[in-house]
């Protein structure tokens, strides 16, 4: 009988990684071990940690329920600066998105107006809350600025780019008729893109509520002064009302957006209101702080 | 087919009452809420009035920058930022990892740990990144350490959503052939989901990067290290021309920064 051989394949894994990709690991790993001894992580800081981690755990409750009264006068800031900030970013935002989108504006306006979005995007809420405490001194006006700021950067660079995907037909339908400018965006561009605005709108209200509980961090107003205040003071009970409150206000705020949300665009019913179902079809908009 | 026209509103109306009156509703609260925050809010007019003073003011003040402090200190702080930002978010990446997979309902199929992992992704979230590093100095004292903590924790919440739900759309069709060649959970993540995700993973990672390059500058506002620290110090003694060196120093770092996601998304995804 004729030797039978067969070539028996090597035992390879077929789907091994590259060697490119273990060099990365590799090069990552000694990457965080440098940057960690870089920054002073070590293990005698880590225990000691847990037990001040412990006792600070332990020193946050019971929640504290005597200063209601500055609680509320912090929250109450708050909430005036993240609806005033939504309302002015959003008004806003609709003309410079408008004036910023290349596929209805001609270059000289898209050009100034991009390049003001860019700038409000570049830098952080509270680093503009910074200026502006400086410009408009302390208090609830400077976060309401910078917030209004923060909001044209968000809103404006989104609605841009979905004015710049809609679709040119009825534009072209809506000029033929001899429509006039104003007309155009009216009838032809808004049904287009009001949705998505809505979205990005209600998206930004939320992220208003977050952003003006920490503004107060750099004495722009809000209940970030006070939360601060108490960290200072090692009020970690006080810390630890403010930090719930604050949880039930954004967890309150994502409900409302979600309403508004499901009665401007779906056109819901009183009833169906009340058993509205968990919101997926509207994610955060990608390139969020989300 | 009888149609009685008759029996049709003469007048088209695009709402019925309700939805209606529930716009009204909405609208009406959004006005109330506006007005009654312009009514209460806490502006000092006079304040106002000389803003344009003080902003001139400032911008003289800033003028000329104070290039020269740039060595020793704040260089060395710059660097302690975008240590901070890289390491914050390979931690995050670590710790969010089994969250998202965790919270992903194609996955685990188990409603109680679903529902486990949604809440910590959402106090996470809730939990503003200086709030964060607030906790942690109390933790482990003013430092790098307190910010790379609070970076990390505040990013396991996107990181892990986004995860989450990048896990929830993949096909199901690889999936269940691996399941029918009984292959183990690892291999099935491995070979079934991880070749799926692998696009969004990237693009998470390099997106949260981003925002945690400018999240860390400011950290150092409240103790938590990098450059924040230095623009706080310098604007405690009113040193407006190192301040405006700082500012133009994390701008051009975000630059750089949203440069590179553009070039590593290109060549990675």
């Amino acid at each position: 009988m004729a030797e039978l051989k067969m070539d028996t394949p090597k035992a390879t894994r077929p789907f091994a990684l590259s060697w490119q990709a273990r060099v990365g690991m590799l090069l990552v790993f000694v990457y965080a071990i440098y940057a960690a001894t870089q920054l002073g992580f070590s293990w005698s800081r880590f225990q000691s940690g847990f037990e001040l981690g412990a006792r600070f755990v332990s020193r946050l409750f019971p929640p504290s329920l005597e200063r209601m009264d500055i609680l509320w006068q912090g929250i109450a800031e708050s909430l005036e600066i993240a609806v005033l900030a939504s309302t002015l970013g959003i008004l806003l935002s609709l003309p410079i998105s408008l004036l910023g989108a290349r596929n209805l504006m001609p270059a000289w306006a898209t050009w100034p107006s991009r390049a003001l979005v860019a700038l409000c995007r570049a830098l952080h809420p509270v680093i503009v809350a910074i200026i502006f405490v400086k410009a408009v001194g302390f208090g609830a006006l400077a976060g309401v600025l910078a917030l209004t700021v923060a909001s044209i950067g968000f809103i404006g660079k989104l609605f841009t780019e979905a004015i710049e995907e809609i679709s040119l037909k009825q534009v072209e339908a809506v000029r033929a008729t001899g429509a006039s400018f104003a007309n155009v965006i009216i009838f032809a561009v808004m049904p287009q893109v009001f949705a998505r605005f809505v979205g990005f709108a209600t998206y930004q209200l939320d992220s208003n509520l977050r952003n003006s509980t920490m503004v107060g961090i750099v004495g722009a107003g809000g209940i970030g002064g006070t939360l601060f205040s108490a960290f200072q003071r090692f009020d970690y009970d006080f810390v630890c009302t403010i930090l719930l409150t604050i949880i039930a206000i954004i967890l309150l705020g994502e409900l409302l957006a979600r309403m508004v949300r499901a009665i401007l665009l779906d056109n819901v019913t009183f009833r169906e209101l009340l058993r509205l179902k968990p919101d997926t079809r509207l994610r955060a908009p990608e390139g969020d702080d989300a | 087919m009888n149609t009685d026209v008759s029996s049709y509103p003469r007048d088209w109306r695009r709402y019925t009452a309700s939805q209606r009156l529930l716009r009204f509703a909405l609208y009406f609260l959004f006005i109330l809420a506006i007005v009654q925050s312009v009514r209460t809010i806490d502006v000092i007019p006079e304040f106002l009035y000389d803003a344009p003073e003080q902003m001139l003011d400032l911008l003289n003040r800033m003028w000329p920058i104070h290039w020269a402090s740039f060595r020793g200190d704040i260089s060395s702080a710059l660097i302690e930022t975008l240590h901070i930002a890289t390491l914050g978010t390979l931690l995050a990446i670590v710790l969010a990892v089994p969250v998202g997979l965790l919270a992903a309902n194609n996955l685990t199929r188990n409603r109680g740990l679903n529902l486990l992992a949604r809440f910590i992704l959402v106090s996470s979230r809730s939990i503003n990144s200086l709030v964060w590093a607030l906790l942690f100095i109390a933790i482990f004292g003013p430092g790098a350490v307190a910010g790379t903590m609070a970076i990390a924790f505040r990013s396991i919440g996107f990181v892990g959503k986004l995860l989450g739900e990048a896990i929830e759309e993949a096909q199901p069709g690889p999936v269940e052939a691996l399941t029918a060649t009984g292959a183990s959970l690892s291999s099935i993540i491995q070979y079934g989901y991880w070749p799926q995700i692998r696009p969004a993973f990237w693009s998470i990672v390099l997106l949260r990067w981003d925002i945690n390059v400018r999240e860390s500058a400011v950290l150092g506002l409240v103790g938590a290290g990098g450059i924040g620290m230095a623009l706080n110090s310098a604007m405690d003694l009113f040193q407006w021309d190192r301040v405006a060196l700082v500012l133009v120093l994390i701008f051009a770092v975000v630059i750089l920064a949203e440069i590179i996601i553009t070039r590593s998304r290109r060549s990675l995804l």
